[in-house]
């Protein structure tokens, strides 16, 4: 008889072999010009229930380009596991085809020149006729959105996520997480959570006066052929620490891996066939709930961004990573049977904007929430001649203009900025609307402040934030990337702990060594402390790029990283 | 010109927060030692439920567990003063476990210690990191 164990991996071997198919065909059918809707969503329909996984669209509603991470570095057990795997190291783990569609979507590797063949990804439009496609073939498929869907757009901000709030009504979603939806402030997410048409779910948000769980429900469950779905949700643990407590005061988040263990248990006892967790806990931080609670089937994961071809296998569970910005969908169909998940097949697919047609019902909901605000969207503010992008755990070159333009507009000697995940890249040549500026620096707590600090805490900031990245415990990670320095270089070594890592901290402005006794003018944004005053960052931004008019930026090359 | 407010403002929290693990201190082993009257001291046997990042240092929800204990004393061991509470159980006590909040002056150990009705004793230890906060994705 053949045991659980062997079935998954049975089924593992044969999701690989179709993966390999699908995406291979794509390669020979881009370069014959003939890469179809069709062979983006072609899937043998499996199993007896499909669930349909989005997360981390950060309010992207238009296609956009996104170059994935140059540097995702992996420490301590995940070394060199996916996703901490990049380029062309990315391509032979999953054998892809250097050049090919699929190689564009998920790696950087010759970014700009594929960009040109293939063009931009994501759109909620697109997203929306996947998605019905899906459901012509499996009508009950479940679509689940894993949170840090509300925020990150300039139409967002204006509308207080109402417009992403519309568009995820409409795609059908049946329950969600969050994350940055917190940013908002606790009225306005009570407010929409009262209108949702389902459920925000989320096991570890607690009622941070009593420490008990607050009015959030833990689970929800789906009847799907034949079989007791319960879907747990899992929110971002760290919100308190990583954004703005104050705008949330009444909540408390953290990993709670025991109180899920209790959720896991209860669904089982209540019949379970299949638990999903939807959750906002980033990758490893997943990687490593799997293998401590049991009894979780699949992990829908979020947070960090990662986009995988392949589900990870932890014990017998699986975790699915669907990217972000609307970039891919995830569809996985599995078999469930006597109480069992016997199999599975699974398929990214990626949001090619040029090959799937725009459902034109979505395409006209995305249209009229930009209306009201097009003219200030769409203004051209300046162009670029460098690609920018922000994605990986160093300095992208979006976040080199950001801190050059804190420096100049905000006269500091040092600037920061935040090692967040989120915003669209830009290609050589492109304009830079103002839209293109929110895309990357949009946020409630957005105010540009002026400060000064001593060396000595400029290290403790960047020995601390190295820490959230770089801990070998995945439950010491908060996600995110390092915090962006502008003006200051640095030596940092990722294997040793905290205090040890950051070294050789230089003024780049005169090359002087820092000296932790002296202090020097700073500025920053995306401050969790209340009462943070400045003009807001996109303003700044904007003011810098109206001045210089064009962008063009040379190589970074002042952090200097070792210990890998 | 730099206001006052805003350098109060500034990004990434407070200069005075203790960063860097406090490595335990003879203030605990010594507080420790004095509970114990210096008896050897047994690995396990206790539960501590405490938040891996502490979201707030300065009251951080903490619960201890140890089935039989006829007493469990709490420590932090990276305060000034290390001692936080002992809690004493009846011989009736239907469970052995206590919550409450302590505040941490930095990223360190909680330390429990369970006296047992036999008079030995046995403890766990947890490190809760205090942080300025990072960026999320």
């Amino acid at each position: 008889m053949i045991s659980r164990r062997e079935f998954l991996q049975a089924s593992v071997a044969a999701s690989a072999l179709y993966g390999i198919s699908g995406y291979g065909n794509w390669g020979k059918l881009a370069a014959q010009q003939a890469l179809t809707q069709d062979d983006l969503l072609k899937f043998d329909t499996f199993g007896n229930l499909s669930i349909v996984h989005i997360t981390d669209i950060h309010a992207h509603m238009k296609p956009i380009w996104f170059r994935e991470p140059e540097w995702n570095v992996g420490v301590g057990d995940v070394k060199g596991k996916p996703p901490h795997v990049v380029g062309k190291d990315f391509i032979e783990m999953f054998n892809l085809k250097p050049g090919s569609p699929e190689a564009y979507a998920l790696t950087y590797e010759d970014f700009v020149s594929l960009g040109k063949a293939y063009g931009r990804m994501g759109g909620m439009d697109r997203v929306a006729t996947v998605v019905k496609a899906i459901k012509a073939d499996r009508p009950d498929a479940i679509l689940l959105d894993g949170g840090d869907t509300w925020h990150g757009s300039m139409t967002s901000y204006l509308t207080k996520g109402q417009d992403v709030v519309n568009v995820m009504n409409a795609l059908g979603v049946d329950a969600m997480t969050s994350h940055w939806e917190w940013t908002f402030g606790t009225d306005r997410v009570m407010e929409i959570v009262e209108g949702l048409p389902f459920p925000f779910l989320g096991q570890n948000i607690f009622d941070s006066e009593w420490d008990e769980p607050a009015e959030f429900p833990d689970y929800t469950w789906f009847e799907r052929g034949g079989a007791k779905v319960a879907v747990i949700g899992q929110a971002f643990p760290y919100m308190p620490i990583a954004n703005p407590g104050w705008m949330f005061p009444e909540f408390s988040f953290g990993i709670r891996d025991e109180r899920m263990q209790e959720m896991v248990d209860e669904v089982r006892a209540q019949g379970a066939d299949l638990v999903v967790v939807l959750s906002h806990n980033g990758f490893d931080v997943d990687r490593q709930m799997a293998g401590r609670v049991s009894g979780i089937d699949v992990i829908l994961t979020g947070h960090t961004h990662d986009a995988l071809p392949e589900p990870v296998i932890v014990g017998e569970t699986l975790l699915i990573a669907s990217g972000s910005h609307g970039k891919f969908v995830t569809r996985l169909d599995l078999d469930v049977r006597d109480g069992r998940m016997m199999g599975f097949r699974s398929k990214l697919i990626p949001i090619f904007s040029d090959v799937i047609t725009p459902d034109p019902e979505m395409a006209s909901l995305i249209d009229a929430e930009r209306a009201p605000f097009k003219d200030q969207l769409e203004e051209v503010i300046g162009h670029t001649d460098s690609l920018l992008y922000r994605r990986g755990n160093f300095n992208g070159t979006w976040d080199d203009l950001i801190c050059d333009a804190i420096m100049t507009e905000r006269d500091t000697e040092i600037a920061m900025s935040p090692g967040v995940r989120w915003g669209a890249s830009l290609m050589p040549g492109d304009a830079i609307t103002r839209e293109d500026i929110h895309s990357v620096t949009t946020m409630t707590y957005g105010q540009c402040y002026r400060t000064e600090m001593t060396g000595e805490f400029l290290k403790v900031v960047l020995e601390d934030v190295a820490d959230n990245l770089f801990n070998p415990d995945p439950y010491f990670q908060q996600g995110g990337d390092m915090v962006r320095m502008g003006g200051l270089g640095y030596k940092i070594d990722i294997s040793k702990p905290i205090g040890e890592r950051i070294s050789n901290m230089t003024l780049l402005s005169t090359g002087d060594a820092i000296d932790p006794a002296r202090t020097y003018t700073v500025g920053g944004w995306a401050s969790v402390n209340e009462g943070t005053e400045g003009p807001m960052i996109w303003d700044v931004v904007e003011a810098h790029i109206r001045k210089i008019e064009r962008v063009s930026l040379t190589p970074n090359t002042s952090v200097e990283v070792t210990g890998l | 010109m730099i206001t006052r407010r805003e350098t109060m403002a500034m990004g990434l929290g407070v200069a005075t927060i203790t960063l860097l693990p406090i490595s335990a201190n003879a203030a605990a082993d010594e507080a420790i030692a004095a509970y114990t009257g210096g008896a050897a001291v047994s690995e396990g046997g206790v539960t501590i439920t405490a938040p891996e990042i502490a979201e707030n240092g300065n009251t951080v929800p903490i619960s201890v567990e140890a089935p039989g204990a006829a007493e469990i004393a709490i420590y932090a061991d990276g305060n000034p003063t290390p001692g936080v509470a002992v809690f004493k159980f009846g011989p009736a006590a239907g469970s052995h476990r206590a919550s409450t909040r302590i505040r941490l002056g930095g990223t360190q150990d909680v330390v429990a210690v369970a006296k047992m009705p036999d008079g030995s004793f046995q403890q766990a230890a947890v490190e809760v990191k205090v942080t300025i906060g990072g960026c999320g994705g």
